[in-house]
């Protein structure tokens, strides 16, 4: 392909729409025309607009429209409101099989078959968001190189026809030197750029708000960039802990390296007597939680990781750990996320069902019953199995279905001296069997005692710096693109006249006051809006 | 301090409607024409009571903070006033660079009803849940909301366009759609009055229902039920018969609010077409007249370009920010933070359009039509229908 020279002697590359130095519309058809020009890109070669051969050519064009562009962020919206309908898989405490079907009837079901309860999670939503992220690179790469170029090889002196089609233009006949003087000196003081050249003149100023988009782009790639690291494993750890009361526990993740110790797990409400303030609302609301708090040690292992060696912890801090105030260490935070308080203990009386009267008391603790309790003058009670986690497996026997005590059952045999045979009872909270039938003893049930458990997330995310990044770079791209604009204003001589053309990128308000005090105190006529021209005439039909 | 605080809200109210009339008077007087300098006499007062009534509310801001100990940002009503607040602000430093009355007379009854809206909710100062209590909390919450006043202001410039661009000779698919809005504005209106009438006059009833789970629970509403509970039972004697029993799985109660709303508000409308005689907005189109399409135009725009990197700073950075330190992970696909990236997708797509797809003018007038409506759905329905972590419903 072959590059076009234009007539003020600059060599364009293929594809140039307007002469990078001079403005020169290169195409002789459309030079004819009277239409204002279309500026965006400064008419210079865009990939995308030149070639469209291969393969590869085609898929640049693809990515780099725009208008692809808009379809993807409208498919990602829409797609995004689906996912609110219903709440996600994430936020619900059942299976979703069964969940969105008992909740919300057919229309749940479907939502589910649809797989729209974890629409954030699947491929074609990842996809779109990747073909974003593709058409982000591809179009703000097609665009800023010549963009970059065209703007920076623009002569002072430009070509007749793209004075005539700019926007904002004017002709002026007689000028003088001072007048010239003095709108130069107006332009510096609004802090333009000024350029002569063989009596011509160009003002510039804002031309870095030009990259602007391009520079949010490229913090939305880092962003998105980010996102990725997540799935290299190890980049991210997030991982549940629960901590008893007075435990101490390996937190997940760290090689077995750090532990945490729970003193105390607290919940406190806001006392209605004490905070006045909010009287009323506690009123409305019944109890509002005030704190959720556990008061942790942190340990590090200081042995050896060695099977059979006992582990020797150092501690490192203590940390009251809140919600919003996670504790921190080697990359690693944990977060105050929930609590449950757990069955601890069980009491029992063997009791004579007849008289009532009672043999003593069994204490059992559920994480480590006793195999025998022996409660004197020859009253025992042995515990012949225990279900912590009590239900009925598949054969309609007896199991558990963990280790922890929710829903604890036992199976007792009472000793007592007036009976040659112990009895047999099978005792689950609130039912008894007695397999071999009537018994003369039971275990009646007195009291349980709990204890707190801390719910904690442990989190390591080290892909956060890359989302830190990106927002930031973001952040200062749109500010760059959106609160300034890149305004050029070109006093030339032309046949004797002095020709006046401003353009902006956006903001042709701005623009224009700005040129009424420019060329305030001077016999130049502020140039006029052609565009306005245009619509006036319009609507005067 | 708390009374001090409601009282300085009422009187900002008072001053935003007055101001309203002002706005209202200087463009009808434009007949002493010195277009350069702009603002008339009666412009200049509804711009001063507009000012001191921001002044009046922002003290409403301060005491109720003292009061509470907490940025009052944190319940739908508070949240809701301090949006209307911005939606002022936003207004008056727009103002002072367009320099244009029109925009009050179109921005200050959105903010009007804006208020009005937030006072139907629950008006006590709420204790914060521990979630709530981080500072992170508050700036991302103001923040976002000053945001979305900004981006309101293009809606309102939008409507201007849209009021004076749009053929209101004979009736069109334009027309239908914008006195839509226009509708919809009452029925806010309408939400307003019927809110107050009835807990004006203190009305109750009770109801026994059964819920999805079939279990059974008690309601108690307060306007007369039109649509009732699933299952219900009226138990307060002369209480109101529903019309019709919803299903379980709809919140019958707040289906009740949105019909009477819109009862309300069709009478409202009909009243307003009786007095007028002609559609709302081609009532409005001899106000406008004076404006130049493509000065609003770009006041929309601007807007929106001063706007967005407010609302994703807000919005979505700080949240996230937030999020990070209650949830430990800054994304969790909440509703309210879904609909928070969806308003922002599609601002994105506004601004693309109308860069590189040359979607100027009227379409551009639409889309920031759409752009309020999305963010005021973000604001009304997100909180009230799809509760998620943010609701400050619950
Ligand atoms: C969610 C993703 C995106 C966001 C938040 C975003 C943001 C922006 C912003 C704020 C601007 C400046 C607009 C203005 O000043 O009016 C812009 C311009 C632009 N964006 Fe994006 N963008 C996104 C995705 C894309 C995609 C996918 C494409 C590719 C097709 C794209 C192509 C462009 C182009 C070509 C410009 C104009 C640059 C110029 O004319 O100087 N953007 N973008």
């Amino acid at each position: 392909m072959k590059d076009v020279k234009c007539e003020c002697g600059h060599v364009n590359p293929h594809g140039t729409v307007l002469c990078e130095a001079c403005g020169k519309v290169l195409d002789e058809q459309d030079s004819k025309s009277k239409q204002l020009l279309d500026m965006r890109y400064e008419g210079s070669a865009r990939r995308s607009q030149t070639y469209s051969k291969t393969f590869i050519d085609k898929i640049w064009n693809f990515f780099s429209s725009v208008k692809v562009g808009v379809w993807l962020i409208i498919i990602t919206l829409l797609a995004s409101i689906l996912g609110t309908i219903l709440p996600q898989e994430m936020y619900i405490n059942l299976p979703a099989d069964v969940y969105y079907e008992q909740e919300y009837g057919w229309f749940g079901k479907l939502y589910y078959q649809l797989g729209l309860h974890d629409l954030f999670g699947s491929w074609w939503y990842l996809l779109l968001i990747a073909m974003i992220g593709i058409s982000l690179v591809i179009c703000s790469l097609d665009r800023v190189v010549p963009l970059h170029k065209a703007l920076k090889v623009q002569k002072v002196t430009r070509h007749e026809g793209f004075l005539k089609r700019q926007r904002v233009f004017g002709v002026n006949e007689n000028v003088d030197e001072n007048d010239f003087m003095t709108i130069k000196e107006h332009l510096k003081g609004k802090r333009y750029h000024v350029r002569v050249e063989n009596g011509d003149l160009l003002a510039e100023k804002g031309r870095f708000s030009r990259w602007g988009p391009y520079v949010n782009h490229v913090g939305l790639i880092i962003f998105l960039l980010g996102g990725m690291l997540r799935f290299i494993p190890g980049f991210y750890v997030n991982e549940n802990l629960w901590v008893k009361e007075g435990e101490t526990a390996v937190v997940p993740e760290t090689g077995e390296k750090f532990y945490l110790k729970n003193n105390q797990f607290i919940l406190q409400h806001y006392d209605k007597d004490k905070d006045k303030t909010f009287e009323k609302a506690i009123d409305q609301a019944g109890q509002v939680v005030k704190n959720y708090q556990s008061n942790v040690v942190l340990y590090k292992r200081v042995s050896e990781n060695l099977p059979g060696e006992e582990r020797k912890l150092e501690k490192v801090k203590e940390y009251k750990v809140r919600v919003n105030h996670p504790i921190s260490f080697d990359g690693y935070s944990i977060f105050q996320s929930s609590y449950r308080s757990e069955l601890k203990a069980m009491t029992f009386l063997l009791t004579n069902k007849d008289t009532n009267q009672t043999f003593g008391e069994v204490k059992i603790n559920l994480e480590d019953p006793k195999a025998k309790y022996d409660l004197g003058n020859g009253y025992s009670v042995r515990i012949l199995n225990y279900f912590p986690d009590f239900e009925f497996d598949k054969n309609g026997e007896p199991s558990t279905k963990s280790r922890t005590p929710n829903n604890p059952a036992f199976v007792f045999e009472m000793s007592s001296p007036d009976k040659e045979k112990p009895e047999t009872s099978f005792v689950a909270i609130k039912q008894t069997i007695e397999p071999f039938g009537d018994n003369t003893y039971k275990m009646a049930f007195k009291g349980i005692n709990t204890q707190n458990v801390s719910g904690f997330t442990v989190r390591k995310d080290s892909s956060l710096w890359l989302f830190v990044l990106g927002g930031i770079i973001f952040m200062i791209g749109v500010i760059q693109g959106a609160y300034w604009n890149h305004r050029r204003i070109w006093i030339q001589k032309k046949n004797g006249q002095v020709w006046v053309a401003a353009h902006t990128n956006k903001n042709w308000y701005g623009l224009k006051r700005e040129l009424e005090t420019i060329f305030a105190d001077t016999k130049l006529a502020i140039p006029e809006d052609q565009l306005q021209r245009e619509n006036v005439d319009e609507e005067g039909v | 301090m708390a009374t001090l605080s409601s009282n300085l809200l009422f009187i900002a109210f008072i001053l935003y409607l007055v101001a309203t009339l002002f706005y209202g008077g200087s463009i009808k007087s434009k007949k002493d024409k010195n277009e350069k300098n702009g603002t008339n006499k009666w412009g200049k007062i509804a711009v001063l009571l507009t000012i001191i009534g921001f002044i009046s509310q922002l003290g409403y801001f301060i005491t109720r903070w003292i009061a509470a100990g907490h940025a009052p940002v944190s319940n739908m009503f508070e949240f809701t006033t301090f949006f209307g607040m911005a939606l002022v602000g936003a207004f008056i430093v727009i103002y002072f660079i367009y320099r244009t009355t029109l925009l009050g007379l179109f921005t200050m009854p959105v903010a009007i009803l804006v208020i009005a809206y937030a006072s139907m909710f629950p008006r006590d100062i709420t204790p914060l849940i521990p979630a709530l209590q981080s500072y992170w909390l508050h700036i991302h919450v103001t923040t976002a909301a000053i945001g979305e006043a900004i981006l309101a202001i293009s809606f309102a410039a939008g409507l201007i366009y849209l009021v004076k661009a749009i053929d209101q000779t004979k009736s069109s698919k334009r027309t239908f759609w914008l006195e839509l809005v226009m509708f919809s504005l009452v029925a806010v209106l309408g939400f307003v009055v019927v809110s107050s009438v009835f807990s004006g006059i203190g009305y109750h009833e009770k109801f026994n229902w059964t819920d999805k789970h079939g279990n059974q629970a008690v309601v108690e509403y307060t306007m007369p039920a039109i649509t009732g509970p699933h299952e219900g039972e009226l138990l307060t004697k002369d209480g109101f018969k529903p019309l019709v029993d919803m299903p379980a799985f709809i919140n019958a109660k707040k289906m009740n609010t949105v019909v009477w709303s819109f009862i309300a508000g069709l009478i409202l409308y009909g009243l307003i077409r009786l007095i007028l005689r002609k559609r709302i907005a081609a009532a409005l189109q001899p106000l406008v007249k004076n404006i130049k399409l493509d000065f609003v135009d770009e006041i929309s725009y601007r807007s929106v370009l001063i706007g967005f990197p407010v609302f994703t700073l807000g919005a979505l950075i700080f949240a996230m920010i937030w999020a990070q330190m209650a949830w430990s992970r800054f994304w969790g696909w909440d509703p309210k933070e879904v609909w928070a990236l969806i308003t922002w997708l599609f601002y994105a797509a506004f601004m693309h359009l109308r860069l590189s797809k040359g979607w100027h003018g009227e379409k551009s007038a639409w889309l920031a039509v759409i752009g309020f409506v999305i963010i005021m759905f973000n604001l009304v329905a997100v909180n009230l229908v799809i509760a998620g972590l943010h609701s400050y419903a619950g």
